[in-house]
């Protein structure tokens, strides 16, 4: 999905930093826009400041400086009940004092609605996450995912245009989990609701998103959709927080339009695609996926530069084969191929040569 | 093993330390200036001479006819001594809970010569009860408050007269003395007011002309409730004990007057509980010998202005200890006081007291 | 795996069966957790059953009366108050029997206190009469001397008494075992007299008056029957006996000074005990005070209830007390209603500050939870009394609105010494009480339970009134009963400030506990607020729900 203009935004971040203490800021210099409809994921470690802009478009925190529009609306000083978004938490926030049925028609009764109205609303939202049966039962009485269903079907009954969760899926265990994020995505798509999902998860972001802002240190790293992101990382932080990652350091040789020279630290030198990376004599981590890393010479470009590799580890997991290589002094090098009928199984201590293609190495920065 | 053994030195070693220091006595008394002086007068010279004897005092007088009967019930009497006014001695001794005595054998005979039995003469109101002062109940007032043009009151029953006296006043939470005062105020002759309040239309009567005053009227239940009230100038008048008058006046120079009408006499003294052990009863009755002969009871009055209860003690009183005030005029037996006074009487209040207390609370309750 | 076939009970290892097995590995287990825990039960029991059912058994327990005058309330059961007469010569002479036994144990003046609850005047009647008994004895035996000197000697009396032949050993063990009941001691020793049977019938009421003699003697006094002068009453039973008794066959020791006495008593005044009762005190032939006696004659009694309820119980049945003496039931309701404003005025107050703690940052909490604590650091008195220094008409707060020109020096206000300074002074006292459940639970509702409400659209307020505050009432639950219940006992702080109309029933249960030593009445009062605490209590778990109590 293409970058949106700002003209179509429907959730948009201008500037935003948030600061707790007037020292140091959580969130820096923030620009973000959402269009309609799109199913966005806040990923990043904790303390990246993903939370802190959920809540800042929640309501719950304000913005240090900024603005934050919905809808081409400045927000920043509407309180957070008036801004109609939907909201699913952490701990599903469930309202442990009322039961399923109340809970969910809590929203509509402080918007007003008549009981009819609501009943039925209450129905759809129920039978949407296929829990019409269990209106009479309070949270406690509800399993974790039952409990998550409830979360979903109260934040979605008073049919808000953005609904927002918070690591909704964390308390689940991985089959749910699994399942869930299917569910999760099928709604908003069929809903056709805007939503922002915050996570510290990555296969759950990558699964479900229209489109992954990397968080790190209070800035986006990137954003960009899944597939992008996995295999075009922009800097050393995205491509090693999205996915499994090899790492080679080394020093810019040449750079000449897409490609470019890096003399490793034992001297090889190889092809990379600098990403970010300008002159020569910088410093530079050259990032390669496993499963990109060949050690069949024939799938390999004609005259392609190759590195001698020991086999340390050969793990058989299945699907496919995880070997753990000594390439140019780094113990951790991984590489993945597919279980085929005709792959050769490798021994511990066997020397092999690895390459890969110059476009699946990417010399970012250090 | 070993810890038994500790335990059965330990309490070897306590049973030793028991009969080492049998010349422990416990005094009980009611704190405050009272028991001070009963320290100076008495248990400083009697320890100066027995240096073996030690004295705890126990502040308990108050509620001493209920813990006698609670350690008789329990079996264990642990005072050896308790100071009480007369009419506890009588409830006491009624109850077989204090030791009854001879009083020519157990009590020092008189500077004078006099006979111990002749010198306390017929204050020794019950068999049990050993004399020590007497004191009265009477009335203070703010002299500053006194109105203007107004002579400062002289008589009892101007505590009656809200017309020429406004003010609050202070009287003691009980019927004892406030019935006998407003009969007398009400015009019943002095030696009739027992006939008449045996009587329930005399109750009545009685409680009718408290009833005049009750709206101005705070009640006391502890004996530095009345000087502090006058202290902080929160009552006109309020009775109490002559004794907190001479401190709050001669002592502290606070404003205040005092009458001396309509006093009521009563008796305190000290009881020995029945059922001591002997050697404790033999310390105990050596102690009360040397406390209630004719010097010490004098030295008493000059920390307190309360009459000792010799006869032959009565040309010994001499000044105030610090203040070198002549303290023969603030007692309550100086001739010039004791012109209209009242007698506490004994027999009337025993059989009536639970009587006329139920009304009296009902009536105050009202 | 089992190798058995058979069909009988599933066997352990050892070949037992397993139900045993394992019965015996629970009881093993359940016995090291009673051991356990057996201090804590024992200090329990010890320190708050034990005395509970000692207040509750004192409440209704009245066996005083028949144990002073045993043989008085024995006679006395066939007599009717109705008839407006006072009772027969026989209840006088057993009243004199009991009551001088009873006086030489000092115990009657206790019973005069007793009945003097019930009856005004009879403290003093009974205290009177005690010191009167011997006079009668005295009179009789001056004239016996005048006879034959022996008659006031000891040796004499106990061979006159002993006899020869059979001895009447029950009779002594009888008034041995009355007097245990009198005095309330374990008696034990020998007390080396038993009056022969020929004597016991001739002289029945001498036998019987020197027997509590020779018991009282032996067993209390620990001297030797044979070596003290006997009790005046025993000359007023020989007196009695003479008047009848037919002595002229009579064989035994001393048989020769009985018959001459026997024939000098009759130019002996005799004084029946009913004229010598009436001498003493013309209150004996007072038809109400024997109808008193007569109704507390019961080994248990509904009296000190009734009381507490503003009844009485009267010879006619059960009556209201007098309306100028009716003041309990009155309290009671006050207690009640002062609790409940106290409770509340609690919650008012408590609710925010527990709310500010469960909110603020640690630190700070801290510090405001050190100054909820501050009241419990500091003496209940000083606290009191710290009041009373506000409150008073010249006090603080009286100072600062006359100062400031909002109350006139003439009109300072009054709060104290009233209701307002008890709750005052009491919420005060009894607020971290409140405060500390109500924090505790509120430190369990996330913060993400106000963010989900308002997200879901309510206003400040509907997230607080209808998610929040729900959540938080098992707090107040927990706080209210805890403040209700210690505000229902307090009595010093009533005491202090509550003048007239601020004062509980804890205050008249501590009065008459502590001052007019009324301890059934004061077990009764007692009694009805531990009855009245745990009726409330359930209809508490009734209508809330016990379970719905949170202290954490």
């Amino acid at each position: 999905m293409a970058e949106t203009s700002d003209s179509g935004a429907f959730v948009a971040f201008e500037r935003v930093q948030k600061s707790y203490d007037g020292e140091t800021l959580v969130v820096k210099d923030l620009n973000l826009t959402m269009p309609q409809g799109e199913f966005l994921t806040m990923l990043g470690p904790s303390g990246s400041g993903k939370t802190t802009c959920l809540m800042m478009l929640a309501g719950f925190e304000t913005a240090t400086y900024g603005e934050i529009k919905l809808d081409g609306m400045p927000i920043n000083n509407i309180p957070p009940h008036k801004r109609g978004i939907g909201m699913v938490f952490q701990n599903y926030a469930l309202f442990p004092h009322m039961t399923v049925a109340e809970n969910l028609s809590f929203p509509l009764e402080v918007r007003k609605m008549g009981k009819s109205v609501r009943e039925e609303k209450i129905k759809r939202a129920l039978d949407m996450v296929q829990m019409g049966s269990f209106a009479g039962r309070r949270p406690s009485q509800l399993s974790g995912g039952q409990q998550q269903r409830i979360a979903l079907a109260r934040a979605l009954v008073f049919e808000p245009e953005l609904v927002l969760m918070d690591e909704p899926l964390g308390a689940l265990d991985k089959q749910l989990r699994e399942h869930m994020q299917f569910e999760i995505t099928r709604l908003a798509h069929e809903l056709g609701i805007t939503t922002v999902y915050v996570t510290h998860d990555q296969t759950e972001a990558l699964t479900m998103s229209d489109r992954v802002a990397v968080f790190n240190d209070g800035r986006i790293q990137q954003l960009a959709p899944p597939d992008r992101l996995y295999e075009e990382p922009e800097n050393s932080f995205v491509a090693q927080f999205i996915g499994e990652n090899n790492t080679l350091e080394g020093t810019i040789k040449s750079i000449s339009g897409n490609t470019c020279e890096v003399q490793l630290d034992d001297g090889e030198v190889i092809v990379a695609r600098p990403v970010n990376v300008t002159e020569v004599g910088q410093k530079t981590r050259v990032s390669i996926r496993p499963e990109r890393v060949e050690m069949d010479k024939s799938r390999l470009q004609e005259g392609a530069h190759t590195l001698k590799a020991e086999v340390l580890e050969f793990v058989y997991m299945g699907d496919i084969f995880r070997t753990r290589l000594r390439v140019a002094g780094n113990t951790e090098f991984v590489m993945k191929t597919r279980n085929a009928p005709d792959q050769v199984r490798l021994k511990k201590g066997q020397q092999i040569e690895i390459g890969w293609l110059p476009d699946d190495c990417r010399a970012l920065d250090a | 093993m070993k810890l038994t053994h500790t335990l059965l030195a330990g309490s070897a070693l306590a049973l030793v330390a028991g009969a080492a220091s049998a010349q422990d006595l416990t005094l009980v008394s009611w704190g405050g200036a009272y028991q001070s002086s009963q320290q100076k007068a008495y248990v400083e010279p009697y320890v100066e001479a027995n240096p073996g004897v030690s004295v705890t005092w126990d502040e308990s007088s108050a509620e001493a006819v209920a813990k006698l009967r609670a350690m008789n019930e329990a079996g264990n009497i642990t005072w050896d001594l308790v100071d009480v006014v007369a009419a506890d001695a009588i409830r006491l001794c009624d109850e077989g809970l204090a030791m009854e005595y001879d009083p020519d054998e157990l009590l020092a005979p008189g500077d004078d010569g006099s006979s111990a039995e002749d010198d306390f003469g017929d204050l020794i109101v019950s068999d049990c009860f050993i004399p020590q002062i007497v004191y009265s109940t009477t009335f203070g007032y703010r002299t500053d408050l006194v109105p203007e043009g107004v002579e400062a009151p002289t008589d009892v029953c101007s505590v009656f007269d809200l017309e020429t006296y406004p003010g609050k006043r202070s009287l003691e939470k009980r019927p004892i003395n406030n019935m006998e005062w407003a009969l007398y105020c009400d015009g019943v002759a002095k030696d009739e007011i027992y006939d008449v309040l045996a009587t329930p239309e005399g109750q009545d009567q009685a409680l009718a002309k408290l009833d005049t005053i009750k709206d101005e009227v705070i009640w006391w239940s502890a004996g530095a409730d009345t000087p502090q009230l006058l202290a902080d100038g929160e009552i006109f008048m309020g009775s109490t004990y002559n004794g907190r008058l001479f401190s709050v006046i001669v002592e502290q120079d606070q404003p205040v007057g005092m009458l001396w009408d309509m006093q009521v006499f009563d008796l305190d003294g000290w009881i020995i509980p029945a059922g001591l052990d002997e050697e404790s009863q033999a310390a105990v009755e050596d102690f009360v010998k040397f406390a209630t002969d004719t010097t010490r009871l004098a030295d008493q009055s000059k920390y307190i202005s309360y009459g000792p209860a010799r006869l032959s003690s009565a040309p010994l009183v001499s000044t105030h200890a610090d203040l070198g005030v002549e303290m023969a005029p603030h007692m309550p037996t100086d001739p010039e006081n004791a012109k209209n006074t009242l007698l506490y009487n004994y027999e009337f209040w025993a059989d009536y007291r639970d009587d006329i207390d139920a009304k009296f609370q009902s009536w105050l309750a009202k | 795996m089992s190798d058995t076939t058979q069909n009988g009970p599933m066997l352990a290892a050892d070949g037992t069966p397993l139900k045993r097995s394992l019965a015996r590995a629970l009881r093993r287990q359940k016995m090291r957790a009673l051991m356990l825990i057996s201090p804590l039960l024992i200090f329990v029991l010890v320190t708050f059953i034990a005395p509970i059912a000692d207040m509750l058994f004192r409440s209704v327990e009245n066996q005083m009366v028949s144990e002073t005058l045993p043989t008085t309330t024995q006679v006395l059961g066939e007599w009717d108050h109705s008839a407006g007469e006072p009772p027969a010569e026989p209840v006088y002479e057993a009243l004199y029997y009991d009551l001088f036994i009873a006086a030489e144990a000092k115990e009657h003046t206790k019973l005069g206190t007793r009945l003097n609850y019930e009856y005004t005047g009879v403290s003093s009647l009974f205290r009177s009469t005690g010191r009167g008994l011997d006079d009668l004895g005295d009179d009789y035996l001056d004239e016996l001397e005048e006879v034959d000197d022996r008659w006031g000697e000891g040796a004499f009396w106990y061979d006159l008494m002993t006899g020869t032949g059979s001895t009447d050993e029950d009779l002594v063990a009888a008034h041995a075992k009355r007097l245990e009941q009198l005095t309330g001691d374990k008696l034990s020793g020998d007390v080396g007299f038993a009056p022969s049977t020929e004597i016991a019938a001739l002289l029945p009421k001498t036998t019987a008056a020197y027997a509590d003699f020779a018991v009282y003697t032996a067993l209390v006094d620990g001297d030797v029957v044979a070596e003290e002068d006997p009790w005046e009453s025993v000359y007023v039973g020989l007196m009695t006996d003479l008047q009848t008794a037919d002595v002229a066959s009579y064989s035994g020791p001393e048989a020769e000074a009985l018959q001459t006495a026997a024939e000098a008593a009759q130019g002996i005044e005799y004084i029946p005990l009913k004229t010598f009762f009436a001498e003493e005190d013309e209150d004996w032939l007072n038809v109400d005070i024997w109808a008193t006696v007569q109704t507390y004659s019961s080994k248990y009694t509904s009296g000190y209830f009734l009381n507490a309820v503003d009844l009485q119980l009267t010879p006619d049945g059960i009556e209201a007390r007098p309306e100028n003496q009716q003041i309990y039931i009155m309290l009671f309701k006050r207690t009640m209603f002062m609790s409940l404003a106290i409770t509340f005025s609690c919650i008012a107050l408590g609710y925010p500050v527990a709310w500010l703690l469960a909110n603020l940052p640690a630190s700070k909490a801290n510090l405001l939870m050190i100054l909820v604590l501050l009241p419990f650091w500091t003496s209940l008195l000083v606290r009191t009394s710290a009041w009373k220094v506000m409150l008073q008409q010249q006090g603080v707060i009286n100072d600062v609105l006359v100062w400031l020109g909002l109350v006139d020096d003439a009109a300072r206000l009054v709060m104290i010494n009233n209701q307002f300074g008890t709750i005052v002074a009491m919420t005060h006292i009894l607020l971290p009480f409140m405060i500390l459940p109500l924090y505790s639970v509120m430190q369990g509702i996330p913060p993400s339970y106000l963010r989900a409400a308002k997200s879901l659209g309510a206003t400040n307020w509907t997230a607080f009134w209808r998610v929040y505050f729900p959540q938080s009432v098992p707090g107040i639950g927990a706080g209210s009963i805890l403040v209700f219940i210690l505000a229902i006992g307090y009595y010093i702080t009533p005491e202090i400030v509550g003048g007239t109309t601020g004062t509980f029933i804890s205050n008249r249960i501590a009065y008459h506990i502590s001052s007019s030593l009324n301890w059934g009445l004061g077990a009764a009062l007692g009694a009805i607020l531990l009855a009245v605490v745990l009726l409330l209590y359930w209809a508490y778990d009734k209508i809330v729900g016990i379970d719905n109590v949170k202290l954490g």
